[in-house]
């Protein structure tokens, strides 16, 4: 079995509450931090660990906390970032709804690491039932003394807001969240400065997200260096991935970093293979925005070597060949997938999801949604695959956030191993508009 | 100028106003703007002008900073809706499980297109991106419910439950 530092008491009865959550050894952490541990122990472990931001971007939380600005008489802040929308994500979403108890004793560890008195958790706005039961397990910790003024004896003290987003997939980008959080529209924020010096009101703000605090308590109650032993290389630790699409078992699975991509997605553990009677034809693996890959490229490397779910092996390859972990929205694509259509699928969701800030973003998501459209639905023109390749170029690396890229991404890898569907599409626009036609040259199912 | 509010929050929903107001740090009550929004969508079924107006008086704040910010995020009625707001998923994971075909059962069912609202006023529909439930697709929600693993059959019995709703 795989080692759970995040699940393994998701499925105990009762775990959504204090009494029961406590028993299973909860809030261990927050009494060894606050009785036993100085900040700059706790950021020393977290940076032993290696844990890397689990949003997606992967960068380290250690390094993350380091960065935070600590001027004289200036609050400081810690802000969860919950809300998780990603495309073909939603581990977020399982675990504060089934264990949020471990998402507030992480807060606690990190607030107290970082100096904050006052931290929030900022939850998309439709998961408003989650949001209820976010602040009702903040009620029972504050009544047992976890939580408010004095925390345990220690003079430490800490409030936990939970804040709703309003439906807006750009808030899960940190300075967006932030504005949003200060009660205005979503426009990701110039950088630098940065967050960490100037964030929330202004003032020195760490953003992490939900997953990244959750493992804080396993990282203070059994140290960095044995979080550090699990996992592969610098991809340290546990990740839970959101399985989705056609296969037997979709769900949310909590594996160590490391595993082969073919034993996460065939095992009985995991996804037990693809869904009865069909083939593997693609994988986005780390959500929407990442390279979507052939089947054969998401099992194996350029060298023939297997792939693994780690940070590095995603990305092996760079994007000629890979992709990348990202937030761990696994979709998969069996042979019935019309990966054109998925692709003007995420190109609607990205235009719908522009601020409108950057003109690359604004227009260059709208025209993709559109000429993508037009081969969808057999209009296509003889050179508007070459033109969709040019229009992502020119959104990539051209805006203020990567809400940019996330949009050029998928574009460019679903042409770059899927161009000749692209053409059928244009070349053969009746048969391609039949309800169900799905391109049937030649391609690598597994 | 703002209109004359004939809205304004019921006594339990202000008393909630002020405890909210109240979680941010001086002179930053402008935070409490998105759950505030919720909390009168909550109570009047839309977010209104008038709506939107009392909340500005409420934060100090002009009126066009609630507009703005009502208008950006998808979760906001900016216009009045049917009794039941049933938000349905459109993006990739939940059309991979079938999600075109059960929406476009579900507009057969209703007689209506998205965006629209049955002549009953019972029923809006809209399509909205990704819902975080992808595992589970296909999804729709309606207020702080999520409906998951949607069949045709399914739909059918969610619409025939939500009409008997008093």
């Amino acid at each position: 079995m795989t080692k759970k530092i995040l699940t393994e008491h998701i499925n105990v009865p009762g775990i959504e509450t204090f009494d029961v959550y406590r028993q299973q050894g909860g809030y261990t952490a927050v009494e060894k931090a606050l009785k036993t541990m100085t900040p700059d122990e706790i950021v020393e472990e977290v940076k032993k660990a290696g844990v890397r931001g689990r949003g997606g971007a992967g960068f380290p939380m250690g390094m993350k906390w380091s960065f935070l600005a600590k001027p004289e008489g200036v609050p400081r802040y810690l802000v969860c970032n919950a809300d998780e929308s990603e495309p073909g994500t939603f581990k977020d979403h399982y675990l504060m709804k089934h264990i949020p108890h471990l998402l507030i004793e992480g807060m606690i560890v990190s607030s107290f690491a970082l100096g904050a008195n006052k931290s929030f958790i900022y939850v998309r706005g439709e998961l408003m039932y989650v949001i209820r039961i976010l602040e009702k397990a903040i009620a029972e910790a504050k009544a047992k003394g976890f939580l408010g003024k004095n925390i345990l004896g220690s003079g430490y003290d800490l409030e936990l807001v939970v804040q709703p987003g309003g439906g807006a997939y750009i808030c899960g980008e940190e300075t967006a969240l932030l504005e949003s959080l200060e009660g205005k529209r979503g426009n990701p924020r110039n950088k630098p400065p940065f967050p960490a010096v100037k964030g929330l009101y202004q003032c020195p703000t760490v953003v992490n997200n939900v997953e990244s605090i959750a493992t804080t308590s396993w990282i203070i109650n059994n140290g960095g260096d044995a979080y550090a032993a699990i996992g592969i290389g610098r991809s340290t630790g546990t990740k839970l991935i959101s399985a989705s699409g056609h296969m037997r078992k979709p769900g949310v699975y909590e594996i160590e970093l490391g595993l082969p991509v073919e034993d996460f997605i065939y095992a009985d553990e995991w996804c037990g293979g693809i869904r009865p009677g069909h083939k593997f034809k693609a994988l986005v693996a780390g959500g929407s925005s990442v390279p979507i890959l052939p089947a054969n490229l998401a099992l194996t490397l350029a060298n023939g070597e297997k792939r693994l779910m780690s940070y590095e092996s995603l990305s092996d390859g760079g994007f000629a060949t890979g992709t990348m972990l990202g937030s761990g929205g696994f979709i998969l694509f069996d042979e019935t997938s019309c990966i054109v259509k998925n692709t003007w699928n995420f190109s609607r969701f990205y235009h719908h999801e522009s601020c409108g800030q950057c003109s690359p973003c604004r227009e260059g998501t709208g025209w993709m949604e559109k000429v993508l459209h037009r081969i969808e639905h057999g209009h296509g023109h003889q050179h508007d695959i070459d033109l969709l390749v040019d229009v992502s170029k020119k959104i990539e690396g051209n805006t203020i956030c990567p809400l940019g890229d996330a949009a050029a991404w998928p574009v460019a890898s679903a042409i770059r191993h899927f161009r000749d569907e692209f053409q059928w599409h244009i070349d053969h626009p009746t048969e391609a508009t039949q309800p169900g036609a799905v391109y049937r040259g030649e391609m690598a199912l597994v | 100028m703002t209109t004359e509010s004939t809205i304004q929050f019921t006594p339990e929903r202000l008393a909630e106003a002020k405890e909210i107001i109240a979680r941010y740090p001086e002179g930053r009550q402008k935070s409490a703007l998105l759950p505030l929004l919720h909390l009168m969508q909550e109570q009047e079924g839309w977010t209104s002008t008038e709506g939107m107006d009392y909340i500005a008086r409420m934060l100090d704040i002009q009126p066009i900073e609630v507009y703005e910010v009502a208008t950006f995020y998808t979760m906001y009625h900016v216009q009045p809706v049917g009794k039941h707001v049933i938000e349905y998923c459109r993006t990739g994971p939940c059309c991979l499980m079938g999600g075109d075909d059960v929406l476009a059962h579900l507009k057969q069912r209703l007689g209506i297109e998205t965006g629209q609202t049955t002549v009953d006023g019972q029923f809006t529909l809209k399509e909205v991106e990704c819902l975080a439930a992808c595992g589970m697709g296909p999804v729709f929600q309606v207020r702080e419910q999520y409906y998951m693993h949607l069949t045709n059959d399914r739909v059918d019995e969610i619409i025939d439950e939500l009409s008997k709703q008093a």
